[in-house]
C-alpha cells in the first residue's frame, strides 16, 4: 500500500540525513522525498511517499516521532490530504508529433517552457497519478528527460497541521 | 563568568553530578586535558583502549543508573568507541559521549584525525549534537544529558571541535530545558492500567514477562510487589535479571532461547503475557508464529515503538514502568475481594509450573575429574558477597552466568544483551568498581572475550579497582564451537583458539595477582583467595573443553521445542 507522510521537522544540521538513515536502516522503502523550510522559522516540512502494510506503517510513524528533531508526523489516509507533483518533460517533437504533443499538453492543462524545432520542455503539475499519465501518453513520442519533484502534500479543510 | 569552551565543558558536567569520567587525551582534545588538569571535581580514569573505556563508562551507568560519560579524541578516538557506543544503544543505556573535533573550519576537509563521527554513529545513538559556538555548549550538554536519561534511555554523542573549546564566552546553565520534538510519555494511561487489572483478573494461566526496561526504570520493587500480590509467575529476559528475586517461589528464571524450560512451557501455555519493559526480541520468543499462541499480550513500555514491533499486543500501555505498575497496583488494591478469587484460582497453573520445574530443572552432569563451568558459577554465587555486581562478556559463560548465578537485585548484572559485544565484560566491571569501590565487583568472561580488552589490566592495577577477574577456560570460542557441533557436523572452523596462555603469568606482568584452578577441588579454595585479596585478580579455571549450553531453543525453532539433552 503506497502512502503519503508528511514530517514536521527542526530545520537542523543532519536532520534530513536522520530521517533517511532510518529508512534505509529499517528496512523501509522511499518512493519519493521531498524537503523545503516551512512558514515557521527554523521548521522545515519532509514529504515521503513510502510503502508497507499496516503493521510497517505503524512502525515508520513511531520512529519518526521517536527522532529527537521531528516535530510532528502527520500520516495521510483515505484522501485526507491533497497532493501535488510538478514534473520537468522533454520530448522529443518532429513533423507530426509537434502537433500531438501540443493537444497532450492542452488536455492536462500543462504548459510549454521551453521550445526547439526538434524538442518541447513541458511543465506539468497535478497529483502524481496526473504525472504518470502524461508521461505514458508522451512516451511513444520519445521522452528524452523527466525531472519530478516528488509530491507534496497538505491536509484538507481549514486547520492548519499545529491548529 | 568568562572561560575557554574546554573549561565550558567541565563545569557543565559538574553541573550535571558527573563525578568520574572515563577518556583518553589526544590533539582535539588536549585543551579539555590542560582543564582537567586543574579541576578537581571531576575524577578521570583513563583506560587503555577508547572502546573500553566507553564500555566502562556504560558499566558505570548500568551499575548506578546516572549517566556515563565518555571522552575521546577525533578520528581514531572517536571511531574506537563506536562499538561501545553501538552496545550502550542496544541496552538502552545513558550515556554522554564527548569527541574532539578538528577546528571547524577544517571540518569535511580531510583534516589530520577527522572523521565523520556524527554520521558514523547516526544509527547507534540516541541523538547527537556538533557544537559549532562556544555559546552552544551549556544548552547543548543540558540537552545531552537530559536526553540520554529521560524516556527511554540511550547515548547521546557531542562533538566538540578544537576552536570552540579555545574559545572564550560567558558560562550560564540552564536550569531547565525543553525541546519540542521531545515529549516522552511517562504517565500511563488511567484506563488502560484499568482495562489491564480486568485482563488479569479474568486470567487464568498469568505470565509477568519482565525485561531490562523494567531494571533500567528502576521499578523492581513494583514488580515484586504487583507479581506477589497477585500470585503471578515471573519470567525475565537476560537484561531483566534482578528485577525479580530468583530466590522468589514465583520466579521462573530467565526465558527464551537459554532461558528455563518452566519459563518457556508457561509462556507457550499462558492465556495472559503481561510485558513490562520488554521488547520480544527473537532470542526470546523463538519462532514468531508459534509464539504464545494462546496468550492475550498485554505491553507496558516507554518507547512507543516497542510496542507491535515484533508481536500482536492486545493492550498496549505506554508509560514509565514504575509510574504503570505503581497505578495497577493502586487498581488491584481497590478489588480485594475479586483479587482473591483470582489467586485461589491460579492454583491448577501453578501446579503445571511446579510439574515443568520439577521435570527439567536447569541441571548438569557433575564430574569429580574435570571442572564443570556451572559449577564456578554456582560457587561463585554461593561464596560472594549479597550485593555483589558481575559482568559478563558474550558467549558460553554470558548463558551459565545467567542460569545458575541466581540475581535477586537490580543492578548487579552487567551484560550485553542487545549486541552481544565480546570484550565488554572486564571494562564494564571496571566502570562499575569506579562507582563502587567498596563494592566486590565480579567479572566473568570466557577465554575468548577476555582477549578482547585484557589491557585494561593496567587500568585496574593503576586506578586500584579491585575487580575479579574470573576466566573460564575451555581454550575455545565456546558458544559457536557449540553451534558447530550441533549444526555444522562438529566441523570446528576457527574456534580453538589453540595457543595456551598463562593467565597467572599475565596477572603478574601487569602487577596483578593470579591463581589457577584445574581441578573441581581446587574451585572453592582458589575462589575464596581470590576474593581475599585487596586488588585486581585474575582467577582462572580450565573447565570441560565441550561442555554445552542447555537447554537450548535452536534458532528458528519455537519455544517449546527445546534440545534438553544433546
Amino acid at each position: 500500500m503506497q502512502h503519503t507522510i508528511s514530517v514536521i521537522v527542526e530545520n537542523d544540521f543532519g536532520v534530513l540525513s536522520r530521517v533517511a538513515t532510518l529508512f534505509s536502516g529499517r528496512g523501509f522503502n522511499i518512493d519519493s522525498l521531498s524537503v523545503a523550510p516551512t512558514n515557521e522559522e527554523g521548521l522545515s516540512r519532509i514529504t515521503i511517499v513510502t510503502r508497507g502494510d499496516a503493521q510497517i506503517l505503524e512502525q515508520i510513524n513511531k520512529q519518526l516521532n521517536k527522532l529527537i528533531d521531528v516535530l510532528k508526523v502527520l500520516d495521510f489516509t483515505d484522501g485526507s490530504a491533497i497532493e501535488r507533483e510538478l514534473a520537468l518533460i522533454k520530448v522529443s517533437a518532429e513533423d507530426d508529433a509537434r502537433a500531438e504533443v501540443l493537444r497532450i499538453v492542452d488536455i492536462f492543462r500543462a504548459k510549454i517552457i521551453d521550445v526547439t524545432p526538434k524538442s518541447y520542455t513541458i511543465e506539468a503539475t497535478g497529483n502524481p497519478l496526473k504525472i504518470d499519465a502524461i508521461l505514458e501518453l508522451l512516451r511513444p513520442l520519445g521522452l528524452k528527460e523527466i525531472v519530478r519533484t516528488g509530491s507534496a502534500a497538505i491536509g484538507r479543510g481549514a486547520k492548519g497541521w499545529n491548529g | 563568568m568568562k572561560m575557554n569552551g574546554a573549561r565550558m565543558m567541565l563545569e557543565c558536567l559538574k553541573k550535571e553530578g558527573v563525578d568520574t569520567i572515563f577518556g583518553y587525551p589526544g590533539g582535539t582534545v588536549i585543551n579539555l586535558y590542560d582543564e582537567l588538569y586543574s579541576f578537581k571535581e571531576i575524577h578521570h580514569i583513563l583506560p587503555r583502549h577508547e572502546q573500553a573505556g566507553t564500555h566502562a563508562a556504560d558499566g558505570y551507568a548500568r551499575a548506578t543508573g546516572r549517566v556515563g560519560v565518555a571522552l575521546a579524541t577525533s578520528g581514531p578516538g572517536a571511531t574506537n568507541t563506536v562499538t561501545a557506543i553501538a552496545t550502550a544503544y542496544m541496552d538502552s543505556i545513558p550515556m554522554v559521549i564527548i569527541t574532539g573535533q578538528v577546528p571547524t573550519p577544517l571540518i569535511g576537509n580531510d583534516a589530520f584525525q577527522e572523521v565523520d563521527i556524527i554520521g558514523i554513529t547516526r544509527p547507534c545513538t540516541k541523538h547527537s549534537f556538533l557544537i559549532r559556538d562556544v555559546k552552544d555548549i551549556a544548552l547543548t550538554m543540558k540537552k545531552a544529558f537530559y536526553i540520554a536519561r529521560s524516556g527511554r534511555p540511550g547515548p547521546v554523542l557531542v562533538d566538540f571541535p578544537k576552536d570552540v573549546q579555545m574559545a572564550q564566552g560567558e558560562f550560564h546553565y540552564p536550569a531547565t530545558v525543553d525541546i519540542r520534538g521531545y515529549k516522552p510519555n511517562l504517565s500511563g494511561h488511567p484506563r488502560q492500567v484499568e482495562k489491564a487489572v480486568a485482563m488479569i483478573i479474568d486470567s487464568r494461566r498469568p505470565v509477568m514477562y519482565v525485561g531490562g526496561g523494567a531494571v533500567l526504570g528502576d521499578a523492581s520493587e513494583s514488580v515484586t510487589e504487583l507479581a506477589r500480590k497477585l500470585s503471578i509467575p515471573v519470567t525475565t529476559t537476560l537484561m531483566g535479571l534482578g528485577a525479580f528475586p530468583e530466590s522468589d517461589y514465583l520466579s521462573l528464571g530467565m526465558l527464551g532461547m537459554h532461558g528455563a524450560y518452566c519459563a518457556n512451557m508457561a509462556m507457550t501455555h499462558s492465556d495472559l503475557i503481561i510485558a513490562i519493559g520488554a521488547r520480544f526480541d527473537d532470542r526470546v520468543t523463538g519462532k514468531l508464529s508459534t509464539f504464545a499462541p494462546h496468550a492475550k499480550i498485554i505491553h507496558i513500555d516507554v518507547d512507543p515503538t516497542s510496542i507491535k514491533k515484533n508481536v500482536r499486543v492486545d493492550l498496549p500501555i505506554v508509560g514509565d514502568v514504575k509510574d504503570v505498575l505503581t497505578k495497577m497496583i493502586a487498581v488491584a488494591d481497590k478489588s480485594k475481594e475479586k483479587l482473591a478469587e483470582f489467586t485461589s484460582a491460579l492454583a491448577p497453573w501453578h501446579a503445571d509450573i511446579d510439574d515443568w520445574k520439577e521435570k527439567h530443572p536447569l541441571a548438569y552432569k557433575q564430574s569429580s575429574t574435570i571442572i564443570k563451568p556451572q559449577y564456578v558459577i554456582q560457587k561463585l554465587r554461593e561464596l560472594s558477597d549479597e550485593d555483589a555486581i558481575i559482568s559478563t562478556d558474550v558467549g558460553q559463560h554470558q548463558m551459565w552466568t545467567a542460569q545458575f548465578f541466581k540475581f535477586n537485585k537490580p543492578r548487579t548484572l552487567l551484560t550485553s544483551g542487545g549486541l552481544g559485544t565480546m570484550g565488554f565484560g572486564l571494562p564494564a566491571a571496571m566502570g562499575a568498581q569506579a562507582a563502587f569501590p567498596n563494592r566486590q565487583v565480579i567479572t566473568i568472561c570466557g577465554d575468548g572475550g577476555v582477549q578482547m580488552n585484557i589491557q585494561e589490566m593496567a587500568t585496574l592495577v593503576q586506578n586500584r579497582l579491585p575487580v575479579k577477574i574470573v576466566i573460564l577456560n575451555n581454550n575455545f570460542l565456546g558458544m559457536v564451537r557449540q553451534w558447530q557441533e550441533l549444526f555444522f557436523d562438529k566441523r570446528y572452523s576457527s574456534t580453538c583458539m589453540e595457543l595456551p596462555i598463562d593467565y597467572i603469568k599475565l596477572a603478574d606482568a601487569f602487577g596483578a595477582k593470579g591463581f589457577l584452578a584445574t581441578k573441581p577441588g581446587d574451585v572453592e579454595s582458589v575462589i575464596t583467595q581470590g576474593f581475599k585479596e585487596n586488588g585486581p585478580v585474575i582467577m582462572e579455571f580450565k573447565v570441560a573443553r565441550e561442555e554445552k549450553v542447555l537447554p537450548m531453543v535452536p534458532a528458528g525453532a519455537s519455544l517449546n521445542e527445546m534440545v534438553l539433552n544433546a
